[in-house]
């Protein structure tokens, strides 16, 4: 059960799938409010990314990306979250209550924004964050999961 | 408004120094006298000489009733002008007492905290908000006493005065809900007119009553106050002397025009008061430390105080304000005083102190006379407010309790003249052979002190001396004065004050107290071995210890630290509460299960064959493999079901899981090993059993017990018009039930931290192990 990381393995996921998987996760989260999906979702698929990268031995790829501390992204998404549940009150409306903006936007037509959808953005960036930092803490000793000591030993 | 702008400007200036302006306190601290200042002048411009008193409200609860509700009555022009005035000189002496340090940014911001929270206390025009200010005054208080943080007696006496008060605070909350939910007002006003009555009344009382004691440090709370000495003397005087332990007085004085003719009422505050009286006058006889021995003399004088304000008739209750504004004045000199001394010359020993009128004289002739207002000598303002306080005792017609209070009242101002006296030989007596020039050589620094630092440490003591002169002698106007704020407490509270009351009963009884007190106070000596902790401190440490030590034992037996105990305890209450509900109800009925097709009957299956995989495999991967497996079988069940989105979001926990699962697995054994004997193998076969059985005859319960309609059709219509969203899954999520889902993600959020946390723990121990 000692995967070597595989070269060909990793251009691919690093290169195609990840990308693809980035933009699977914010086509999950943003239809989430009229399909199945959305933010908690969205941020799994996210996470099913770093676990990919995981998997071919890119963990370190993880740290050298810019979310370097995903705390701070803990922050902001829980930051974000509250700020939408907040924001009603000052307009004397009740915790989370959503406002609906249709916008024109030329070429493309009408869009429909609900605000809950920033509070649906929250949730989807504590999901990605608690991913990385289960993955990084767990994972912390090193090596990725397919390195020296593989799964089942010791 | 102004009323409120006058208290968060102390905040503000509080709050500024302690995040903003730590490296410059000494210029916050003129920022603060500033405020004070105008706060002060505010007061006076407001509530001097208007017909009806000012009031402001903020409203807090309204659908409860608490509001923040304040009012500039003649009670509270007098009390907010004590607080004001005394804090103003405390801090301009404090500028020339402590270092320019950060410790002295701490204190300048807490001050100013403090003199915020208590012009709230004596502001407030319900018991709530004065509830409010109250434990803003604990709190402030306890972080003052604490303020020296390296000497562990400053914060074990902290912290016996945070509980103490504290404990008080929780009373207070009682009585204010009880009379809340019963008279439903708290207002002081109402309550006088309303003069309630009753058992719950009576519990009412009580605990108001508690609450007072505790703050004003009455039997058998009086221990906290002599150990918050411990704190630096700006503190001391300004804290325990002249303001926080009024706090209890100023409730005392609120509300005794309301209960003050019910006998538990009368009876507590009357047994209390001159307890509390002897005790405090019989223990200031006794320190050797001036400034406990003025610390213990507070605690008497604050038993004087509860048993006048609080007895319930007006003349003594025109007397108790009288002798509140008498003790401040010379308190404050006092605490002050000393507090120059030991600044000076580096000693508050009793038997050194007489070396401070060669050095000192202004200080030390300002120290005489305010103690001997203290005494209750005549010219002084302490005479007159005495006098009036023995004429108030004479003329009370209360029976048993009112001769109770004479009786004690005249034992405890013998007390009082004699540790005065006691004070005054420290002061006036031989100057100690080993006095002053060996104290001088050794504490050379103290000769530093520059001309503009002694004026600013010796002013507010001769100017508040020279209050107790002057008001003594123009006791006819002062008392005129004084009429305003008794009458805002009790209309029929009108009397006068005289400096020469002619000879009667009163000035009688006060020549005897002087005299058998004078004796007294010169003959116990000055060298005396004083305990070190009182038996107040003693029995709170013991009941302090024994709750420690008792939690301590109690968290050992309910959380044994056992993974298997915990969730064989968890799992058997679940099974035994739907094992009650099952038998309670009956069995459901099987009807709920739906025949399906064939293909979700097998899918249910594998899933079934899978769990019991993962309970009999003895190798960790497989059993995680296994794991996996069911959670894809029940998303496959989801999904069949029609529940796209749980289908989802359970496909990609799953994968997320096992992923974890096989990187938490690199540092555990590669087979499962009983961590402990216990519980042996059939009752973990027996608890997996059972619920087993009983989860899924509940799930089958409560699918066939619905009786009201399903809130999800309401969802459906709502869905789209009000939350602008098709998919209702999600609408629930972030809209109708957003608040779960906040608490969800935060629940989510700390956890993650508690991983990172743990395994940072595990990596160090075991670095440190390694090395």
């Amino acid at each position: 059960m000692n995967f070597r990381p595989s070269a060909i393995l990793d251009e691919l996921v690093d290169r195609w799938l990840s990308k693809v998987a980035v933009l699977v996760a914010v086509y999950v989260t943003f239809r989430g409010h009229n399909a199945p999906g959305g933010g908690f979702a969205g941020g799994l698929v996210v996470g099913g990314v770093f676990v990919l990268q995981f998997l071919t031995g890119r963990e370190p790829h993880i740290r050298h990306r810019p979310i370097r501390r995903p705390t701070l992204l803990l922050g902001f998404g829980l930051l974000l979250a509250l700020v939408t549940t907040v924001i009603p009150l000052v307009v004397d409306a009740s915790p989370l209550e959503s406002h609906i903006w249709k916008l024109n936007v030329p070429f493309i037509g009408e869009v429909k924004v609900v605000s809950s959808m920033f509070f649906d953005l929250g949730v989807f960036f504590v999901v990605v964050a608690v991913v990385l930092m289960v993955l990084l803490s767990l994972g912390a000793r090193g090596e990725s999961l397919v390195g020296d000591d593989g799964v089942g030993a010791s | 408004m102004m009323l409120f702008v006058a208290i968060v400007a102390q905040f503000a200036v509080g709050g500024l120094t302690l995040l903003g302006l730590r490296r410059r306190p000494a210029n916050a601290a003129l920022i603060g006298l500033v405020v004070l200042a105008s706060a002060a002048a505010m007061i006076v411009a407001e509530g001097v000489g208007v017909e009806s008193a000012p009031r402001s409200r903020v409203d807090w609860l309204p659908a409860l009733g608490f509001n923040l509700t304040l009012e500039l009555d003649g009670f509270a022009v007098l009390m907010a002008l004590i607080v004001l005035v005394l804090g103003f000189g405390v801090l301009l002496y404090s500028l020339a007492y402590f270092e320019h340090d950060a410790t002295y940014a701490r204190f300048v911001g807490l001050f100013m905290a403090f003199a915020g929270s208590m012009t709230g206390v004596v502001l407030a025009a319900d018991l709530f908000t004065m509830f409010v200010f109250w434990e803003l005054t604990s709190i402030c208080s306890f972080l003052l006493i604490g303020l020296n943080d390296t000497s562990e007696s400053a914060r074990k006496s902290a912290v016996r005065a945070l509980l103490t008060t504290g404990a008080g605070g929780l009373c207070l909350l009682g009585g204010v809900g009880i009379l809340q939910t019963e008279l439903g007002t708290t207002t002081f006003a109402e309550l006088v007119k309303l003069q309630p009555s009753g058992a719950l009344i009576d519990a009412a009382i009580v605990l108001v009553l508690l609450g007072a004691f505790t703050k004003s440090a009455q039997f058998p709370f009086h221990f906290w106050l002599p150990g918050a000495m411990a704190a630096p003397t700006p503190v001391s005087a300004y804290l325990h002397s002249a303001t926080m332990v009024k706090a209890g007085i100023v409730l005392l004085a609120r509300t005794s025009p309301a209960f003050g003719q019910s006998d538990v009422w009368r009876w507590w505050v009357i047994v209390a008061g001159i307890t509390t009286m002897v005790i405090g006058g019989w223990r200031a006889l006794r320190q050797t430390d001036a400034k406990l021995l003025l610390a213990h003399s507070t605690v008497s004088q604050l038993g004087l105080l509860t048993v006048l304000v609080g007895m319930g008739t007006s003349t003594a209750l025109y007397a108790g304000v009288a002798h509140l504004l008498a003790h401040a004045v010379f308190k404050v000199a006092l605490f002050l005083g000393v507090g120059v001394i030991d600044h000076e010359l580096g000693t508050r020993d009793v038997t050194k102190l007489a070396a401070a009128r060669i050095r000192l004289p202004f200080v030390t002739s300002a120290l005489v006379a305010s103690t001997l207002s203290m005494a209750g000598v005549i010219p002084l303002f302490g005479f007159v407010t005495k006098e009036k306080a023995l004429v108030a005792l004479l003329d009370a017609e209360l029976g048993l309790a009112g001769s109770v209070a004479l009786v004690g009242v005249v034992l405890g101002s013998v007390l009082s003249v004699a540790y005065s006296v006691r004070f005054l030989h420290a002061l006036l007596g031989e100057v100690a052979p080993d006095g002053t020039r060996g104290d001088d050589q050794q504490n050379g620094e103290h000769h530093s002190s520059t001309l503009i630092a002694r004026t600013l440490l010796g002013a507010p003591v001769i100017v508040a001396a020279t209050a107790s002169i002057v008001f003594g002698f123009a006791a006819t106007q002062i008392g005129k004065w004084l009429v305003a704020p008794s009458t805002s407490l009790d209309v029929l509270a009108k009397s006068k004050l005289v400096l020469w009351p002619g000879v009667n009963d009163a000035l009688i009884i006060s020549v005897v107290v002087v005299a058998v007190g004078a004796v007294v106070g010169w003959r116990v000596p000055l060298a005396v071995s004083a305990s070190p902790n009182s038996l107040g401190e003693r029995m709170f440490d013991a009941i302090y210890d024994s709750i420690l030590s008792a939690s301590k034992k109690i968290t050992q037996v309910s959380q044994p630290g056992s993974l298997p105990i915990y969730v064989v305890v968890t799992i058997l209450v679940v099974a035994v509460a739907a094992l009650v509900g099952l038998l309670r109800d009956g069995m459901p009925s099987f009807d709920a299960f739906v025949t399906d097709s064939p293909l979700t009957v097998s899918v249910a299956l594998l899933t079934a064959v899978l769990t019991v995989g993962v309970a009999v495999v003895s190798v960790r991967f497989t059993a995680a493999v296994f794991l996996g497996g069911v959670g894809y079988g029940i998303a496959v069940l989801f999904l069949m079901r029609g529940a796209p989105d749980l289908a989802l979001t359970q496909v990609l926990v799953e994968t997320l899981t096992i992923v974890i699962f096989l990187l938490a697995m690199r540092s555990m054994p590669r087979n499962f090993i009983p961590a402990s004997k216990w519980p042996p193998k059939a009752v973990r076969v027996l608890v997996s059993v059972a619920v087993g059985v009983l989860l899924p005859l509940v799930a089958l319960a409560v699918y066939s017990a619905r009786r009201a309609p399903s809130v999800s059709d309401e969802y459906f219509t709502r869905s789209v018009d009000e939350a602008g969203g098709a998919n209702v899954v999600n609408v629930i999520l972030v809209d109708f039930r957003g608040f779960d889902t906040m608490g969800e993600i935060t629940v989510l959020a700390v956890a993650a931290l508690g991983v990172v946390n743990l395994v940072r723990v595990a990596e160090r121990n075991r670095r440190e192990r390694a090395s």
